[in-house]
């Protein structure tokens, strides 16, 4: 079942350290492709960290994973994410004559993916293995 | 017997660059002493976390200076093809800057006067609702010093300082001694105003978590309790997700405060309401002026955007989102903006200068740049450099090469690079590129 949040793209410390180490290095990439989630919301809806989940604006369409937002960082109901490719796709290109697109305060519709979750163990097992 | 040879290392001398300028953020600490050994920088004293991590990865890289459709071309063809895209284009789009110094602002901004483009910034994507406020409103303002010095009740409205500006705190807001708040911290009270209890609230006296996309009526509450007048207290409620008696104790606050300050972030500017929010706040700032000293000030995010506003607008009058296509600057953002000339695909080639475009905006205005010739220059390999048909590697301003920036606060400050770098730095690419412009278009002066 899809449930509705606002999403608040914004800067995290480690972005911004990814920034000036490069980025397709993996701190900034991480940073862009983890989604946070209040430990109230994640026990509400019973998921957990790295659990896939999909994001649906009126733009558009993405996959991603959760992690759980520091204790009391973001109340329930919200969701947050560093700006990047993800962010990039749910923000609509429209700036209402203003030149600057509506990057904060997006509203979104999130359902759990099962088959991603799935996904996801046998990735893991396989990086597990590999290592 | 001859004595064994000794075996000779070169130890590489270590070079001390006494206080840098960390162009990171717009904080630009000028207080930082490099270590340089080998043309690394190994040590960042008094860098924060993202200062530390700008200089000590900003390192020599064996990349080429110039790519041509991903392939290794020289600096001569690269200027050359990058001035043959421009003149040929119908709606050429120059954006970027924040992370140029401003002697190449200045050039990029000939550049578009001479092809008839678009000259834009990245404030367009954070602080631009906010200068288009300026303009409305106006904008009660003053130095980070005169914070330092003076601001006893300092309140942060959507900015996470503690993440985006580590040092904010410390150098100028919070923590130093000033000649009118000599016990530094002690005499000052830090309220953070946001939707999110962020890092930067746990440096507050008062955390008011306020609804999302309820800034604009937030503000028109506190305007309305500055002039005395009496409100509904479930409609404030309800309107703000804030207690009326929370925003009561803040404006008394305000009002017996000696010199406060507001400083706001894109959690303002980014958000449903955007310079309408803005617009509000500063409108707010000059209602206080009635009662006691009050100013605003915009957390700028680049190293030197605003010297970028500085300079787009000594050239052209304006500060962002200038189309030169009539022959004379128009401003009008929503129109000449970089964002809205891509999503629309009004844009048929560009110049990307020390931005990431293809990291930050919508995906119909990044499917369109993609789609047309552009040119990009960078220190980094980033997602808009790889698109490029023309890509500068260049050096990096404040590290390999000087000039100057401006702080948030529109002071000024000079670069102290530490090490030469091989790539030539956007100054000579963009001064390279304006020869070859003006050549194809026949003009001497
Ligand atoms: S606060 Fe900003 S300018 Fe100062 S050291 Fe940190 S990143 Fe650099």
């Amino acid at each position: 079942m899809s449930q509705t949040f606002i999403l608040i793209p914004g800067r995290t410390s480690d972005q911004g350290c990814g920034i000036s180490e490069g980025k397709f290095q993996p701190k900034y990439q991480k940073q862009i492709q983890s989604l946070q989630m209040s430990p109230g919301d994640m026990q509400r809806l019973a998921v957990k960290e790295g659990d896939w989940v999909r994001l649906t604006s009126e733009t558009g369409s993405v996959e991603v994973q959760l992690v759980s937002a520091p204790k009391d960082e973001l109340p329930d109901g919200l969701l947050f994410i560093a700006y990047g490719d993800i962010s990039c796709r749910l923000m609509s290109g429209d700036t209402h004559g203003s030149g600057m697109p509506t990057s904060k305060g997006i509203d979104v519709t999130l359902e759990v993916l099962a088959s991603a979750i799935a996904n996801t163990s046998a990735i893991a097992n396989s990086t597990a293995k590999a290592d | 017997m001859s004595a064994p040879a000794v075996q000779s290392e070169v130890i590489p001398e270590l070079k001390i660059v006494q206080d840098a300028t960390c162009t990171f953020c717009g904080c630009v600490c000028d207080d930082i002493d490099l270590s340089v050994k080998d043309n690394h920088i190994v040590e960042a004293k008094r860098a924060c976390v993202l200062g530390k991590a700008w200089f000590l990865n900003h390192t020599l890289d064996d990349r080429p200076s110039c790519l041509i459709d991903g392939r290794p071309a020289s600096l001569e063809e690269g200027y050359d093809r990058a001035a043959r895209i421009l003149t040929n284009g119908k709606y050429p789009v120059i954006y970027g800057l924040s992370d140029s110094p401003c002697e190449a602002q200045r050039v990029a901004v000939s550049i578009a006067d001479w092809i008839g483009g678009i000259i834009d910034t990245t404030t367009s994507v954070c602080h631009g609702p906010s200068g288009m406020a300026f303009q409305g409103v106006g904008e009660v303002t003053c130095s980070l010093g005169e914070v330092a010095n003076r601001g006893d009740l300092i309140i942060f409205w959507g900015s996470n300082p503690a993440e985006s500006h580590p040092r904010h705190f410390t150098r100028y807001s919070l923590m130093p001694k000033g000649m009118f708040v000599p016990n530094g911290r002690k005499d000052r009270t830090c309220v953070i105003i946001d939707v999110r209890k962020t890092k930067s609230a746990k440096a507050a006296d008062i955390f008011i978590p306020i609804k999302p996309r309820a800034d604009f009526e937030a503000l028109w509450t506190l305007r309305a309790l500055a002039r005395g007048i009496e409100l509904d207290a479930q409609q404030v409620l309800s309107d703000t997700g804030v207690e009326l008696s929370v925003w009561q104790d803040l404006m008394a606050r305000m009002k017996a405060a000696k010199f406060g300050v507001f400083f706001f972030g894109m959690g303002l500017t980014m958000t449903r309401g955007k310079h309408a929010n803005t617009e509000a706040l500063l409108a707010l700032t000059r209602d206080m002026n009635a009662h006691t000293r009050f100013v605003s000030k915009p957390n700028r995010g680049h190293g030197n955007v605003t010297g970028a506003d500085n300079v787009v607008s000594w050239r052209t009058g304006y500060p962002f989102g200038v189309n030169h296509a009539r022959g004379y600057p128009r401003f009008n953002p929503g129109e000449y903006t970089t964002t809205d000339t891509l999503a629309r695909r009004e844009a048929d080639c560009a110049m990307m200068i020390a931005c990431d475009p293809m990291a930050n905006f919508s995906q119909s205005a990044r499917e369109h740049l993609a789609s047309i010739p552009y040119i990009a220059l960078d220190t980094k390999d980033t997602p808009t450099t790889r698109a490029a048909a023309v890509a500068f590697n260049v050096a990096t301003y404040g590290i390999n090469t000087g000039g100057t920036v401006y702080r948030m606060d529109d002071v000024p400050i000079p670069l102290r690079p530490a090490f030469d770098s091989p790539h030539p730095g956007d100054f000579e690419v963009l001064t390279a590129i304006e020869d070859r412009v003006k050549k194809i278009l026949g003009i001497n002066a």
